[in-house]
Order: structure tokens, then C-alpha cells, then sequence
């Protein structure tokens, strides 16, 4: 069934769309994440304009993400306090984000910026956790406890001042590398397009020692509100937020992230951070290998405002 | 008085060409004027019909008519970029800038365009996708350039494969000797806007007599409402999307709760 878009200016089938969102809807429910570095380059594959891509897919990352956050609210595995500091950071990164865009934009090389960022963000985030949770799953399948949290063991983060108790979390940490994480994600949502949750999620986890109980509830919360404030100044600059593709995306999303959220109980935090890993670190060797591999067309073309 | 009137006949005299040119008239007429976009248009085919009338002045001698067609869509700016390995990656390095040009350009004709004008005459007319004007920007010029330029055969290529560009020497059939036929499909990614319709009468590769038509294709109904809306009040629209996502969100929180 073929269904017309508004502003894409294109006919695309609703079931393609509704299952992209769907499979992608699983995967950021199941590991809290916006799944908005899937879901951005399967749609551009379609044929529509990149640009009416990254607008409408932050719609569909709210949804997601908000259908999660629900989901995980009621089950208390949202940290309140550590979602409101991080969101503090959060719109601070996105601010600087923006003018760091524009000035991109001016020098003309945004292009390479975004695709070298991807890989190196992808393959980094996504090899660290590979590696990480290969090796606690190789010790607790010997026996041993897991290292992850043991209790009493610090890094630098914990010696820095005005400390703050995260009850839901039980850590007891500083609110300044809380703040500095929020500024990051912020930052580089804003310059790469995406909702930075994949990058959020082993932040919290390696360097603030966020338990995996509440750090997957507590991304979905930062994601929501980054990508409520996205859907509407994205309308409000480029106008080129297209509704009816991203009420496609949504339906098939909040389904999906629904069974994503029951998926993740049921597994271990090792075994989720192994599958994430094994994910981004795919989408981030898929980029690198597109750099580096000589392109089927060597040209592409895009469209301009309407001439004089 | 009588001197301008004789002035004028001796012109007319002198204009043979002139004159013959009103030998023969095109009259034409596209299928629907007004495509509308809806939710289920997936592309579309018009039907350009016209005929050939001829006159007492028609020369009773003439050859066979040809026919070359050539529709335009609405104009547009468009940036076509080349990547180039450079330190190991791929990246787009060289673009040259398509100054208004046609977003859709459809070229058909009755028989082969080699065979239905000189080449002078269809770089003259513009006759065919390689002999139709695109002018690019070059630095500071403007300028159309040879059609074996790299970036003008890209452009060309990339707009055919999304059916935007097309060329046909054989679309255009003649039913009687005198009325003729073409269809003109629409791809389903069709530009917004007003489309020309540009028809030329060739006998034994000389021009004899043209005219024009045009046809609009339209949003209508939820469609432009929705488009209308992003355009107009973006901050209305953003945050009624918003709205919308976490509704839709919220709603499923609620259907899908076990506990």
C-alpha cells in the first residue's frame, strides 16, 4: 500500500515504513536508546531527502523513547534526579551544538564531519562495550563475581566535589561529571542528528557507575525531552518535519520499543550491552567501509532553494 | 494609409518563409490540466493529443510531418557533487550548480531526433536532452556547456533513473497522417507546480509552426493542508507533531500495560 508524503514530496509504502519503525522501535526499547543511527540512513536508503529524514526521525525518537520511559517509570527504574541534572548539561550541549552546526555548515564541511564522527563515535562506543561485556560474561560463565560494581571500588569521578545522593541509583556522586555527560550528549545530538543514547548508555554506566537497573529508564527520559525540543525547531527552522512519515514511524516504534522494554528484562545487563556493542559497532564499520569503498555513483545530486 | 498597406504586402511579399509558416496550424490538448497529488498517487500517465491543420497555403507537396514534444517542469537550482578519494576516504570534493533548470524534462518525438532535424537546427530549437539549455555555474560564469561535460552527463543520468528526465523517439505516434498521440508519465516523485508543454512541427527538417499548452500538477486537500501548515506555522506545526508523538507514545503505554 503506497501512501503520498506531504513534505518528502514522495509515495512510499506504509508497510516498509511502519516496519522499519517497528524493528527499530525494538531495539531503542530494549536498550534505551533513540535507534535514531538505524533508523536515519534505512530511510535515506528509501529515497527520501536526508534532510526531511533527520527532521521527521526525532519525532519518531520521541514517541519511542517516551513509550519506554512510561514503561520503565512504572516499573521505578527511572532515576528522577539524575535525569533532571543531566538534562541541565543536556540543553546547555544542544545550544553550543547548534552554533558549532552553523558554523560547520559556513565552512563547508559538515558532510565529512558527521560521516568521520559517526564512525569514530560508532566503532569506539560500540567496540568498548563488545569488549567490556565479552569479558564479564567470560567471568561470570568462570565463576567469578561480576566486576562491574563492586562495591567500594572508585575512579577519579568519585573524588570531585558537591556531591549528590541519586537514591533511585544509589550513587553518590558529584553533580559536575553528571552536568559535563549531559553537555556532550547535547552536543553531539545536535551536530550528528541523533538522539545520542548509544553514547548516554555506556557514559553512565563505565564512568558514572549507574546501575543497569535505572540507567536504560533514565536515558529514555533525556531522549524524549532532547527530541520533543528537536521535532520543534526543526519545524520551526527548515519546516521540513514531515508528519505523516513520522506518524508511520511512531505507530510501528511504540510497538516495537514495547516488546524491546519486555525483551530487556528478561536478559542480563552483560548480554544487553553485548548485543548494543555488536550493533553499533555493525552500523559503525557499515560507515566506515562506505568511506573508504569507491561509491556505485560517483555524483549526487541535491536540490536548492528555488533559484532567483 | 495606402502606402503603409502596400509597405506591409511588399514585407509580406518578401517573407516567404514568413508566410509558409502559416500554412500549417498545431492545435493540442494534454488529457488533464490539473493532476492533483492525493495520498494514493503513486505516479500518473497524460495523454497529449493535437492535429495538424492545414490550409489552402499548405504547399501540396509537403512531406511527412515530425513531431518533438518536449514538457517542463517546474524550474529549479540543483547542486550535483562529485566524490573523490582523498586521504584514504571518499568524500564529495568537486560540484558545479545547475541554475534553474527544469526538476522534470520529457523529450518525445515520432522518429529518432537525428533524423527529424539538422544538428544545427536541434542545437537551434533546443531539441533533445543533450541540446536543451542547462545552464551551470562555473565559478563566476554561467554558462551551458558541451553535453559530453562529466557533470552535465551526471546530472542527466541521475535525473533520468528517477524518471524526472526522460527521452523517447518513438513515444509519439501518428493516428492519421494529421493527429498525433503521445503519453507523458509522471514518476511518482513528481515536482509541485506549473508544467510546459512545448510542441514542434518539422517538415523535411525545417520548422514550420509550434505552440504550447501546460498542465499544473497540485496538492489538494490533506495533503497541501499538511504541507501548507510546515510552511506556514512551523512552530504550530512542531509543536502539534510533538504532540502527536507523545501521544501516540502514551497510547501505547496504556494499551500494551500488563500490570
Amino acid at each position: 500500500m503506497q501512501i503520498f508524503l506531504p513534505i518528502a514530496d514522495l509515495p512510499v509504502n506504509v508497510f516498509l515504513i511502519m516496519g522499519m519503525g517497528l524493528a527499530v522501535g525494538f531495539v531503542s526499547g530494549m536498550f534505551g536508546v533513540g535507534g535514531g543511527f538505524l533508523l536515519t540512513p534505512l530511510l535515506i536508503f528509501t529515497g527520501i531527502s536526508p534532510a526531511v529524514v533527520v527532521a521527521s526521525v526525532t519525532a519518531h525518537i520521541a514517541a519511542s523513547s517516551f513509550s519506554g520511559a512510561a514503561t520503565y517509570w512504572r516499573r521505578r527504574a527511572v532515576d528522577p534526579q539524575l535525569a533532571f541534572v543531566l538534562l541541565i548539561g543536556g540543553m546547555l550541549g544542544t545550544v553550543s551544538g547548534v552554533t558549532f552546526f552553523t558554523f560547520l555548515r559556513a565552512y563547508g564541511q559538515l558532510d565529512l564531519v558527521i560521516a568521520i564522527s559517526y564512525v569514530v563515535l560508532l566503532t569506539g562506543v560500540g567496540g568498548a562495550m563488545l569488549w567490556e561485556s565479552i569479558g564479564a560474561i567470560i567471568r561470570t560463565r568462570r565463576g567469578q563475581p561480576p566486576t562491574l560494581r563492586k562495591s567500594g571500588s572508585h575512579n577519579w569521578v568519585h573524588g570531585l566535589p558537591f556531591k549528590v545522593r541519586f537514591k533511585r541509583s544509589k550513587i553518590y556522586l558529584s553533580v559536575f561529571p553528571v552536568i559535563a555527560i549531559g553537555i556532550f550528549i547535547g552536543f553531539v545530538g545536535a551536530v550528528l542528528g541523533i538522539g545520542g543514547g548509544f553514547i548516554l548508555v555506556p557514559l553512565l554506566i563505565y564512568v558514572l557507575r549507574v546501575p543497569t537497573s535505572t540507567v536504560i529508564g533514565t536515558s529514555s527520559v533525556l531522549t524524549l525531552t532532547t527530541m520533543t525540543l528537536a521535532i520543534i525547531l526543526h519545524a520551526t527552522s527548515s519546516h521540513l518535519v514531515d508528519a505523516v512519515l513520522a506518524l508511520m514511524l511512531m505507530v510501528g516504534g511504540v510497538i516495537g520499543a514495547q516488546f524491546g522494554a519486555r525483551a530487556s528484562l528478561r536478559i542480563s545487563g552483560e548480554q544487553l550491552r553485548l548485543l548494543l556493542g555488536l550493533l553499533i559497532l555493525a552500523v559503525g564499520v557499515r560507515f566506515a567501509v562506505e568511506l573508504t569503498l569507491r561509491p556505485t555513483d560517483l555524483f549526487t545530486i541535491r536540490a536548492l532553494e528555488p533559484g532567483p | 494609409m495606402k502606402a503603409l498597406a502596400g509597405l506591409l504586402l511588399a514585407l509580406l511579399w518578401l517573407l516567404p518563409l514568413g508566410q509558409e509558416a502559416r500554412a500549417e496550424r498545431l492545435i493540442a490538448s494534454v488529457s488533464n490540466h490539473r493532476v492533483t497529488i492525493t495520498p494514493d498517487y503513486a505516479g500518473e500517465e497524460l495523454v497529449l493529443f493535437g492535429s495538424v491543420e492545414r490550409d489552402a497555403d499548405t504547399p501540396p507537396n509537403r512531406g511527412p510531418y515530425d513531431i518533438v514534444v518536449t514538457v517542463s517542469g517546474p524550474r529549479m537550482t540543483m547542486l550535483t557533487r562529485r566524490k573523490e578519494k582523498r586521504l584514504g576516504i571518499w568524500l564529495n570534493a568537486d560540484s558545479r550548480e545547475f541554475i534553474n533548470v527544469p526538476s522534470y524534462l520529457a523529450v518525445f518525438s515520432n522518429r529518432p531526433i537525428n533524423l527529424v532535424a539538422s544538428a544545427e537546427v536541434q542545437r537551434r530549437q533546443q531539441l533533445g536532452l543533450n541540446n536543451f539549455i542547462l545552464t551551470q555555474r562555473v565559478g563566476t560564469d554561467f554558462a551551458d556547456v558541451v553535453p559530453g561535460d562529466p557533470f552535465r552527463a551526471a546530472f542527466v543520468r541521475l535525473r533520468t533513473e528517477h524518471g524526472l528526465y526522460r527521452e523517447a523517439s518513438n513515444a509519439l505516434t501518428f493516428l492519421t497522417p494529421t493527429l498525433f498521440r503521445v503519453g507523458i508519465p509522471l514518476p511518482p516523485e513528481v515536482p509541485i507546480g506549473t508544467y510546459d508543454v512545448d510542441i514542434k512541427l518539422f517538415s523535411n527538417g525545417a520548422l514550420i509552426t509550434r505552440t504550447d499548452t501546460a498542465f499544473e500538477i497540485a496538492k489538494v486537500g490533506f495533503e497541501q493542508f499538511v504541507a501548507e501548515a510546515a510552511r506556514r506555522h512551523g512552530w504550530l506545526y512542531g509543536i502539534a507533531t510533538a504532540i502527536m508523538a507523545l501521544m501516540t507514545g502514551w497510547l501505547a503505554s496504556i494499551i500494551f500495560r500488563k500490570d
